[in-house]
């Protein structure tokens, strides 16, 4: 979705689309995502199939798979944040009544939300290079 | 000849500055004598929040004094053990539930507006609607300590013990009390969120709002998903007290456990929900005392969005001693500690922005000082507890409730009193005095110090949270001692502080305008303000307009800006594009109207004479609930303007009246469906909670339900909502037959697959009462029952409504919004039937 009177076709007034606001969503969904299937992972396979004093070997791969896909998700976002942020010749803060800068805020506040969401999904798989068994 | 014209001209420009003012003073005249409480305006509405949460603070105050008289010397008889189980459960639920959360709810009504410089928020109704609601049920739950029937559990209420060892009421009337209160967060919630993405002014692109702005966006979106997992849980608890379904009885298969998922899935994202709002009012304040812009405002942002979303992934750090498995407990420790790296990334923006600027003494300030000293130290042991192993050994001692003090009172309290301090003129016209505000914060701090620093110590070694007394000689008793005494000091420091708002202003003069000399939108109010809030609604240019932008003051006072006139004495205000704030709209707002306290009287009735047991009384008064909230509707919302557009200054004409996905009501019906669906996805959370923990759930051979009775009514509601689709585009293309003979065809679709969902369990004879299995999978189709009931009424409503001609093909609000409620409804049956016939199945 476009907002009415935009231009479009100026590179430094880009039009006020919505993803580049969900954009910042993103970073910290992939970490969500990740936190939640981790966790649903760990806790269905210690109920029903490993039990009480069952290795996490299997949860561990699964584990890592989840990390990598969330950890390459991360960084795209990063970077398309970090194209907006640097859109034209303009720094920081970003702090202008202008499209442009309005812009390379939304893309400056992605980069860093993925960095934190970067950060705080390494922990969570940090888990399980620790932990090995459902005890 | 010039000079005789020039003066003309100004004397015109004199007059006709008169008459519009004029014009917005009789738009937005406040009602008054005994219809002062009809008044929706946000000032109105914002005050009187702030003062019931504060005498709410002030109860909940009294009642920590009497755990302390009590705690102050061992083997003390001064509380019955059963009194002070009440006295500490009724202290923390109305701490968080009646201060803490509404607080913030009462601020933004207040101050939001004027930040934006919006005449109003865009539901002043809802929000009037929301303070009843929250003062009917905020006085049933004190009020019942009065009568000995307070809940007893712990402002966790963990079953069995609230629902197998508690006799009598109090467990109902927190479950039903605070329910009821939790509707009127939520509607506070998608006010605060509407309010913000489309009532900013002109200009004010995303990048220039307020940092208190994106911190509340943040909070309120959080409230979308935190508080309904607790109505869910409320539910569940509620079936299994007044019916006997058994959830969370372990002999029919139910399992505490689940109580405390979703309790604490509400309770710590809460705890941020209740902290940011208040390090928000931190965010405004420290600029103007360092009188510069804020250091790293897109860091701050960055904070208040990670804290947001990290904060759902702690709740299970509050069960670390229930016994889940190691790698569970890790993945919350680790989130845990994951969240410390935003909160305390806001908090070096602040000390930087103080230290880079010219620094102000002034009161706000001192408590700012305070708020951070005493959180960096309550977030430290909060660093500690989050590690599994230290909190086995601390887990329910007094380490844990000195914990959360310093977090809640350094990270709410503390800044609540510095907003009180630096908003109050904006509220009353005049400045609280600096002397006074002095010894308040010093009281404060010295005696909050007092009496929770030792409390670690107590706590370390082996003092129980919630014991009514102790014996002596096991080491507690002085660092007891020391706590009452502190406790009583701080005591004296907040009477200190609401005797300089409640002793008498008369004599002493208003306030200059801007008195801290800041440099945001809400600083253009006059002292004393008008109900109008802003003469015209300017154009922004600067974080700090005020600041930056010359002659900006004069030129809103001058009505250079929008909306400077009432030509039609409507109330009105801008609607603004989502991203970059231009205008799209001229949005009429409702004036007072007592429907709002109507509807919460009879809403709260249906909560109230439910805990006794009076469900005909309770359904007399839903009844009359529903009829008002539809008089409300129908006489308040979506009204056809008299002309399509209107020039709202500056050459600019916008339209009166947007339909769809650009209208304010619409994005409510979005954000309200949202916060139900994450009550919906709270029960089939319960659903697999139960696959998780049991073997034989859903049981093999299959109980039920019946598998073609659930299709057939996944099947009709579907149909009713394709026909609701029909029956919009016809509406659109003006073909009335088409949109009649469709929307009868859906609301017979509804009602038939509500049949036969309920036939689904019913003709399996699966009984509630026996098991958790058949409980669980009736609350799910219970649920779908309600919502199609509920989407029924829609139907019939958009069918009344064009009738009598309050709905047209170009003027289709109500349509279009049931229509997109017609979509959550499809998912929800559709997620219903897959789950309770399709998954045992499956497995």
């Amino acid at each position: 979705m476009t907002e009415p009177d935009a231009n479009r076709d100026d590179p430094e007034t880009p039009a006020a689309r919505w993803h580049s606001l969900w954009l910042l969503t993103l970073g910290p969904a992939f970490w969500t995502m990740h936190f939640l299937a981790s966790y649903i992972t760990a806790a269905i396979w210690c109920a029903k199939f490993a039990g009480r004093a069952g290795s996490l070997e299997t949860v561990r791969w699964l584990i890592g798979g989840y990390t990598a896909v969330a950890l390459v998700g991360i960084c795209l976002v990063s970077w398309f944040g970090y194209r907006q942020h640097k859109l034209g010749q303009a720094t920081l803060p970003h702090d202008a009544d202008t499209a442009g800068d309005r812009h390379r805020f939304l893309g400056f506040s992605t980069l860093l939300l993925c960095g934190l969401s970067f950060v705080a999904t390494v922990y969570i798989a940090l888990t399980v290079v620790f932990i090995g068994t459902c005890e | 000849m010039t000079d005789i014209t020039q003066e003309n001209l100004e004397q015109m420009d004199r007059s006709e500055d008169e008459a519009q003012k004029a014009r917005l003073k009789k738009a937005w005249k406040t009602p008054e004598g005994w219809r002062y409480w009809s008044a929706v305006n946000n000032t109105e509405v914002g005050r009187w929040y702030t003062a019931v949460s504060f005498l709410f603070f002030l109860f909940a105050g009294v009642l920590a004094l009497l755990i302390r008289t009590q705690l102050a010397v061992p083997n003390n008889d001064f509380l019955s053990a059963d009194l002070y189980n009440q006295v500490f459960t009724l202290h923390g639920s109305v701490m968080m539930f009646l201060f803490a959360v509404p607080i913030f709810e009462a601020f933004s009504i207040l101050i939001l507006p004027q930040m934006l410089g919006a005449r109003d928020l865009p539901f002043p109704r809802l929000s009037a609607y929301g303070f009843w609601c929250f003062l009917i049920g905020g006085v049933f739950v004190c009020g019942s300590i009065f009568f000995q029937v307070a809940p007893q559990g712990g402002w966790f209420m963990y079953p069995p013990l609230s629902t197998q060892y508690h006799e009598g009421l109090g467990a109902d009337i927190w479950l039903l009390g605070l329910s009821f209160i939790e509707v009127s967060s939520l509607a506070a919630a998608v006010e605060l969120i509407v309010g913000i993405l489309k009532t900013r002014p002109p200009g004010m692109r995303i990048n220039l709002i307020p940092l208190y702005a994106w911190y509340i966006l943040v909070v309120a979106g959080m409230i979308l998903f935190a508080f309904p997992p607790l109505i869910a849980g409320d539910l569940l608890f509620e079936l299994e007290r007044l019916l006997g379904w058994p959830f969370f009885n372990p002999e029919k298969g139910g399992d505490p456990l689940l109580w405390q998922h979703l309790f604490w899935i509400f309770g710590h994202p809460e705890v941020y929900i209740i902290f940011l709002p208040a390090i928000a009012l931190v965010a405004m304040i420290v600029p103007t005392a360092a009188q510069r812009p804020i250091i790293g405002y897109g860091w701050i942002v960055l904070a208040a969005v990670g804290t947001g979303f990290i904060s759902f992934g702690l709740w299970a750090h509050h069960m670390y001693a229930t016994g889940m498995p190691g790698i569970s407990l890790a993945f919350f420790t680790a989130a845990s500690e994951a969240v410390a790296i935003p909160t305390g990334v806001q908090i070096f923006c602040f000390l930087a922005t103080a230290l880079a600027g010219r620094f102000v003494h002034s009161v706000p300030m001192l408590f700012v000082s305070g708020a951070l000293a005493i959180f960096v130290l309550g977030g430290l042991t909060g660093v500690m507890v989050a590690i599994a192993p230290f909190d086995f050994q601390a887990h329910d001692s007094y380490f844990i409730v000195a914990h959360l003090h310093y977090v809640l009172i350094g990270g709410m309290l503390f800044p609540v009193a510095a907003g009180l301090y630096y908003f109050y003129p904006m509220a009353d016209g005049k400045q609280l005095s600096e002397r006074l505000g002095k010894w308040a914060f010093w009281l404060m701090f010295v005696g909050f110090n007092v009496t929770f620093l030792p409390m670690h110590f107590t706590g370390l070694l082996g003092m129980p949270r919630r014991v009514f007394t102790y014996e002596a000689g096991l080491g507690f008793d002085l660092l007891n001692l020391i706590s009452t005494i502190g406790a009583y000091i701080f005591a004296v420091g907040v009477v200190i502080l609401v005797w300089d708002v409640v002793r008498p202003k008369k004599k002493q003069p208003h306030a200059r305008r801007n008195p801290w000399n800041a440099g945001t939108l809400e600083w253009l109010v006059n002292m004393p303000s008008h109900p109008w809030s802003v003469r015209s609604i300017p154009i922004i240019k600067s974080r700090y307009p005020l600041w930056d932008q010359p002659n900006f003051i004069r030129d809103v006072d001058e009505g250079r800006f929008y909306l400077g006139d009432a030509a039609e004495e409507k109330r009105e205000t801008l609607i603004t594009s989502t991203i970059d704030a231009r205008p799209i709209q001229c949005l009429r707002v409702p004036g007072p109207t007592f429907l709002g306290l109507w509807a919460a009287v009879f809403t709260g009735g249906v909560f109230i004479f439910s805990t006794y047991h009076w469900y005909v009384a309770a359904l007399i008064s839903g009844v009359l609930g529903l009829i008002t909230i539809l008089i409300w509707l129908w006489t308040g919302t979506a009204l056809i303007p008299e002309k399509p557009a209107k020039d709202i200054g500056l050459g600019v004409t916008v339209p009166l009246y947007l339909s769809g996905d650009k209208s304010v009501g619409w994005w409510a019906m979005f954000i309200t469906m949202i916060g139900n669906m994450s009550a919906f996805a709270s029960l089939v959370f319960g659903y697999f909670f139960f696959w998780t923990v049991h073997e034989d759930f859903p049981p093999d051979p299959s109980q039920g339900p019946n598998a073609l009775w659930s299709l057939v009514g996944a099947g009709c509601v579907l149909g009713a909502w394709a026909l609701t689709l029909l029956a919009r585009q016809a509406n659109r293309k003006d073909r009335a037959a088409v949109f009649y003979g469709a929307l009868i065809l859906a609301a017979l679709c509804c009602v038939a697959g509500g049949l036969a969902l309920f036939a689904g369990p019913y003709s399996s004879g699966l009984d509630p009462k026996s098991h958790v299995y058949p409980a669980t999978v009736w609350v799910l189709v219970l649920w779908s029952l309600v919502h199609l009931a509920v989407g029924l009424i829609m139907q019939l409503y958009c069918m009344a409504r064009r009738l009598a001609g309050r709905m047209t093909a170009e003027y289709d609000i109500d349509i279009r919004n049931v229509a997109l409620y017609w979509h959550f409804m499809a998912i929800t049956a559709t997620v219903t039937v897959v789950v309770i016939a399709g998954f045992p199945r499956m497995v």
